[in-house]
């Protein structure tokens, strides 16, 4: 178990900047996962932790020892590739085998930790299989299997459920996140599905571009996003942004209800909206339309629960509000988040 | 019912066409088996059903071939040249083509193909001044002068058909392998080198075969005949001016091509497509 530092990690490939002066600190134990958007960094900065990838600037430190210029088999990492890499040429047993057989352990420790192994992820009946007759969800059992047989200080899994269909991705989620708690071994896990980010994470790190935007629990970065791109980026769907000269206010679809039906009774401020058509979607309703003055015309959406009644037709004009305390902040030209209280408070005098 | 019609229908279709195949494969071979045990006037009357013993079988070209020419030498020195020329085309054109396999932008290909390019060059060109290099370095008549010049056919070859195949191993085996505690080179040996067994038989087989037909620098660089190959000391010998000894020729085909159809039912299913199902995804 170990503490795992990208301190100001950059990396170039020819033109691209794939990763910009990052720092990042996962402590131990800890399940820090890195979500962002298709072709933000993520995989770069894991195959830099794990030695695959030579920074271009940067020092990698990994139980407090420096690690930058060491080869990727004296980091004592394991990671689980998207691709599961299984060998093809070898059974499940040899795979999980391998890389206890690597470092020269007794023939007899092995069977015991390949049997324990297999146990912990209930494939001990496929042990003598070749990969490729196994499904999609025995493969990812076994890459992890692999992963976990040498007792690891890290673990990069780097969208290890990408490959699985819905059903079995709920399950092995679940699974994932049990083993690495009784582990308790410092995990990285790439994605670029918030569900599964918010499910699994004690922090989550988002990125775009090459840049940690936020790194923070799952609340914090849902209740409390840093800037502009995380606000939109983690929600579904996304947070509303209204333009008032040089802020901008953000709030989420859940929080904007009708004001007569609003669970605050007071310090909420209140909207007019105008509907233009709402989507009916089983557990919730999602109510789109434009706001009216004071507001600039901007299209939001509310979500509400079915439960709530309200008639909301599509052409009427409806109060709705938000609690102040569901209000965000963002400076207009940087797209970060302004302080609270002193200056949230004045903006709620403008607003009523 | 019609169901039933229609699968019997496509099941004898499937048999059929497999059939012609194997019949049009193996009849080289009948034809060498039996002309080899046949009587040299058998073979030669156009009465007689070309494709079945008239008169009865005779060992009299085996007899010739052992006896009257030095086969079994020639033989020998096919094997020892062969084996050499494997070993060197191996240990060259693998770390060659997984090199070029793994080097990424222009270079890699461009040296990829520049290096295929020199096997399209045909010996019948590069002999004369091959000839002048053996005689340089005072290896004519000697039997490692193949030794040397026939990888300069197989190599290139071998190296560019082991490039396709390590380009289809999944990066992701060999990074897997390193975290997993092996070198660079352990990974390539214990990972890439397994799932791409195919490629390195395929060219064993092939330098092995290209060694035993091999034609126009064995007849150029060789003189003594104790020190001929296999495909030069059959047609040397065997042709005398119009008089072709086709039943000891056969036989010596037939020989010369067992080593080879032994290698490859080894391996046969190594060579069964899809070896690196499973590794990814
Ligand atoms: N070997 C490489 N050479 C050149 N550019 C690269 C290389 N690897 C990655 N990049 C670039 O770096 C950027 C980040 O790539 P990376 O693979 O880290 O993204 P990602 O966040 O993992 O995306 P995804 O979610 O699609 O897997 C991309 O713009 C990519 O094109
Ligand atoms: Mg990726």
């Amino acid at each position: 178990m170990a503490i795992v530092e990208a301190r100001n990690i950059s990396k170039k490939f020819a033109e691209v900047t794939a990763v910009e002066q990052i720092n990042l600190t996962a402590e131990e134990g800890e399940f820090l996962v890195l979500l962002g958007p298709s072709g933000c960094g993520k995989t770069t900065l894991m195959r830099m932790i794990a030695g695959l990838e030579q920074p271009s600037a940067g020092r990698i430190v990994i139980g407090g020892r420096d690690v930058t210029d060491l080869p990727p088999r004296t980091r004592n990492i394991a990671m689980v590739f998207q691709s599961y890499a299984l060998y093809p040429h070898m059974t499940v047993a040899g795979n999980i085998a391998f890389p206890l057989r690597a470092r020269g352990t007794s023939k007899v420790e092995t069977a015991e930790r390949v049997t324990w192994a297999a146990r912990m992820f209930d494939i001990e009946r496929l042990l003598d299989r070749k990969p490729r007759q196994l499904s999609g969800g025995e493969r990812q059992r076994v890459a992890l299997a692999r992963a976990v047989v040498r007792k690891p200080e890290v673990f990069l899994l780097d969208e290890p459920l990408s490959n699985l269909d819905a059903k079995l991705r709920h399950s092995a989620r679940d699974e994932l996140k049990q083993f690495q708690r009784n582990l308790g071994t410092t995990t990285l896990y790439v994605t670029h599905d918030q569900v599964e980010a918010m499910g699994l994470g004690d922090r989550i790190a988002v990125l775009n571009q090459g840049l940690v935007h936020q790194i923070g629990t799952p609340q914090q970065v849902y209740d409390r996003p840093a800037d502009i791109f995380v606000a939109t980026f983690i929600g579904s769907p996304p947070m509303n942004l209204v333009e008032l000269d040089d802020v901008v206010l953000g709030f989420r679809p859940e929080s904007f209800l009708p004001e007569e039906v609003h669970p605050a009774q007071d310090g909420r401020s209140r909207l007019p909206f105008r509907i233009t058509r709402s989507e009916y979607l089983g557990a919730d309703r999602l109510v789109y339309g434009v706001l009216e003055p004071p507001y600039p015309p901007t299209h939001v959406i509310s979500k509400l629960p079915t439960n709530i009644r309200v008639e909301v037709n599509s052409g009427e004009r409806h109060d709705f509000a938000v609690r102040l305390a569901d209000l965000n902040r963002f400076d207009r030209a940087s797209g970060r988040r302004l302080a609270e209280d002193g200056e949230a408070a004045s903006a709620t005098s403008d607003l009523t | 019912m019609t169901g039933g019609l229609a699968r019997t229908a496509r099941r004898v279709g499937r048999f059929g066409l497999l059939a012609g195949f194997v019949g049009f494969l193996a009849f080289p071979f009948y034809w060498m088996l039996i002309t080899t045990f046949k009587t040299t006037q058998d073979l030669h009357n156009t009465e007689y059903n070309p494709y079945l013993f008239h008169d009865p079988p005779t060992l009299e070209h085996l007899r010739t071939l052992f006896e009257d020419t030095i086969f079994l030498q020639w033989l020998w020195n096919t094997a020892f040249v062969g084996v050499l020329v494997v070993i060197i085309t191996i240990v060259l054109a693998v770390p060659a083509g997984y090199s070029l396999a793994r080097t990424t932008g222009r270079w890699g290909q461009t040296l990829g193909v520049g290096i295929f390019l020199t096997y399209l060059v045909p010996p019948t060109i590069l002999f004369i001044p091959l000839a002048r290099v053996i005689a340089w370095l005072g290896l004519q008549d000697s039997l490692w002068s193949l030794v040397l010049v026939y990888p300069s056919i197989s190599v290139p070859f071998c190296t560019w058909l082991l490039m396709g195949f390590f380009k289809a191993v999944p990066r992701d085996l060999e990074e897997a392998a390193m975290l997993d505690g092996l070198s660079r080179l352990a990974a390539f040996v214990r990972v890439v080198v397994p799932v791409s067994i195919a490629g390195i038989l395929t060219c064993v087989i092939f330098t092995f075969t290209l060694v035993f037909q091999e034609f126009v620098y064995g007849v150029t660089f060789i003189t003594a005949s104790t020190n001929y190959t296999v495909s030069v000391g059959v047609p040397t010998f065997l042709v005398r001016g119009d008089v072709y000894f086709w039943g000891s020729m056969m036989a010596a085909c037939l020989i010369a091509s067992l080593p080879i159809a032994v290698i490859y039912n080894l391996f046969v299913d190594r060579f069964v497509a899809g070896f690196t199902a499973g590794a990814v995804k």
